[in-house]
């Protein structure tokens, strides 16, 4: 036991016993035989591939739908109209303090009872908008309110009205402040696709776990953590692209 | 009530509690200039932001140019173009070129096209000695040239009053005399100008009237001469010293 190698199966002890001398070497050729089994990969590939597509659809139909609800919240939250803030307030409130899973299962399972079967797709789809919309609602509205005072009466002093002002001096403004924090956000909640698998969502986690249990083999998993390597690397780069871009210059 | 381009009387504002303006009368005719001097607090700036209701009075009555500014039925955005205002600290939009700033009420209020603007921003860049500056954003612009890009943006909606609250207070002094050069300027092609400002210099040689303000009233006013060296109240007597120490 005390020379058995981290992570190895007890099923190639007696292997190991057969080869001495290169006890080193087939540690590591067991290890790429466990973790990257090309025959597994070769084999499941394809389903890893259809989970990747999968994720792309479910972030961007997140980003693009939780990040317009969130402005289109934090513009309406601009009016102050007493009422509609406080709503606006409760609904932010609620989904930044529920666990994202908590509000994935709520749905799929608490829809039937409100006679709707959302499938897991939409329930996921669904949970992490809001949530991505909440968050986001409250970093455009911090980003609105900064920008200086002065701004809306010059605006408004020349006859802008006040959508106008809104729109063409205060939210571009506001917007070059949230770039940073918004990236950021966005980016934790998207990862968040992976929580899909509990409401059978066949993304790339889903995939990788069951190719996992059919081939009794982790190699899936570490394609499947490749798969989100390449999908989110390249935005985190892009994101630090984007925040030194937007920094602030006077 | 012809005669006057600016009429205001018995205008009061609270905020809260504080009573900031305690029944303020000031008409000021066509192509007058007249000055308000006061001590800080004495609601100089909140007078101003009555007259184009940036700020609502709690009551009292407001006549821009003819037209009743606190009238509801006022179409306010568009009565807001006959008043040019300048602000201390110039608020010029810092995502947008100096000709950005001077267009953009001109295509979204005016109904300008981009072309008509252009033009007309570029006349209003002209006459405030910044053409060449047209590009630039107010981050590379001095101090002086952004409150004249300021101007500038005011002035293009040609407006019939301009109000300037402070526009050298925030300037290095030595970029406070362009800016003075272009509000004369204006004053000689005959704008009607009020001025809340310190710069007695300016007062003395270019204002026709100097209202002193105090805690919420208009104390004193009349001719730059007569306020400066001959005050008949002790309160404006004590201000003008204070001042003229500096
Ligand atoms: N929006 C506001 N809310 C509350 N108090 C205000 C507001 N604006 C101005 N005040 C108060 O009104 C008084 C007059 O202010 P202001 O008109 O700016 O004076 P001045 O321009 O003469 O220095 C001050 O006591 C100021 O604190
Ligand atoms: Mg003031």
């Amino acid at each position: 036991m005390l020379f058995r190698t981290a992570g190895v199966p007890p099923a190639h002890d007696h292997e190991r016993a057969r080869r001495p001398r290169s006890a080193a070497m087939s540690a590591w050729d067991r290890f790429t035989e466990t973790f990257f089994n090309g025959k597994v990969m070769l084999k499941y590939l394809p389903d890893i591939l259809s989970g990747v597509v999968v994720t792309i659809e479910l972030a961007l139909l997140i980003v693009v739908s939780g990040l317009l609800a969130g402005l289109v919240l934090a513009l309406l939250r601009s009016l102050a109209v007493r009422p509609i803030n406080w709503l606006i307030i409760f609904v932010v409130d609620l989904f930044r303090s529920l666990p994202p899973l908590v509000i994935i299962v709520l749905i799929y399972f608490g829809g039937p009872a409100a006679d709707i079967s959302p499938s897991g797709f939409v329930s996921t789809w669904l949970s992490l908008a809001l949530v991505l919309m909440a968050f986001s609602e409250e970093i455009f509205w911090a980003g609105i309110t900064s920008v200086h005072k002065g701004q809306w009466e010059a605006a408004r002093s020349t006859g802008l009205s006040f959508g106008q002002a809104l729109l063409a001096v205060v939210l571009p403004q506001a917007l070059r402040l949230t770039v940073p924090p918004l990236t950021n956000r966005t980016i934790a909640i998207t990862k968040g696709t992976a929580l899909g698998t509990v409401v059978a969502v066949t993304e790339i986690l889903g995939e990788a776990s069951s190719a996992m249990s059919n081939s009794y083999n982790p190699s899936p998993l570490m394609m499947g953590a490749a798969a989100y390597l390449v999908l989110f690397l390249p935005v985190v780069v892009a994101a630090r692209w984007i925040e030194t871009r937007f920094a602030w210059k006077r | 009530m012809a005669d006057y381009i600016v009429d205001a009387r018995a205008i009061h504002k609270h905020f809260g509690a504080l009573h900031v303006l305690k029944g303020v009368d000031l008409s000021v005719a066509e192509r007058e200039l007249v000055f308000v001097i006061g001590p800080s607090g004495s609601g100089k700036s909140t007078l101003l932001r009555c007259l184009n209701r940036l700020e609502e009075p709690s009551s009292g009555s407001v006549v821009v140019d003819g037209i009743d500014m606190l009238d509801p039925r006022t179409d306010i955005n568009h009565a807001r173009q006959r008043i040019g205002m300048v602000f201390q600290s110039f608020n010029l939009y810092p995502h947008m070129t100096a000709l950005g700033n001077v267009t953009l009420a001109l295509r979204k209020v005016a109904g300008k096209s981009r072309a008509e603007a252009d033009a007309l921003g570029r006349a209003a860049l002209e006459r405030v000695g910044l053409a060449d500056r047209a590009n630039h954003t107010p981050g590379q612009l001095s101090g002086g040239q952004q409150q004249r890009v300021a101007i500038a943006r005011s002035i293009a909606l040609e407006p019939r009053v301009m109000l300037f609250d402070e526009p050298t207070s925030a300037l290095d002094p030595e970029l406070v005399g362009s800016v003075l050069e272009v509000m004369r300027s204006l004053r000689e092609s005959g704008m009607t100008m009020i001025v809340v400002s310190h710069e007695m210099g300016f007062a003395r040689n270019a204002a026709d009237r100097v209202v002193f303000m105090d805690d919420g009233l208009i104390v004193e006013q009349g001719p730059p001469a007569a306020i400066f060296e001959s005050p008949t109240q002790d309160r404006t007597r004590a201000f003008i010293g204070q001042i003229q120490r500096h």
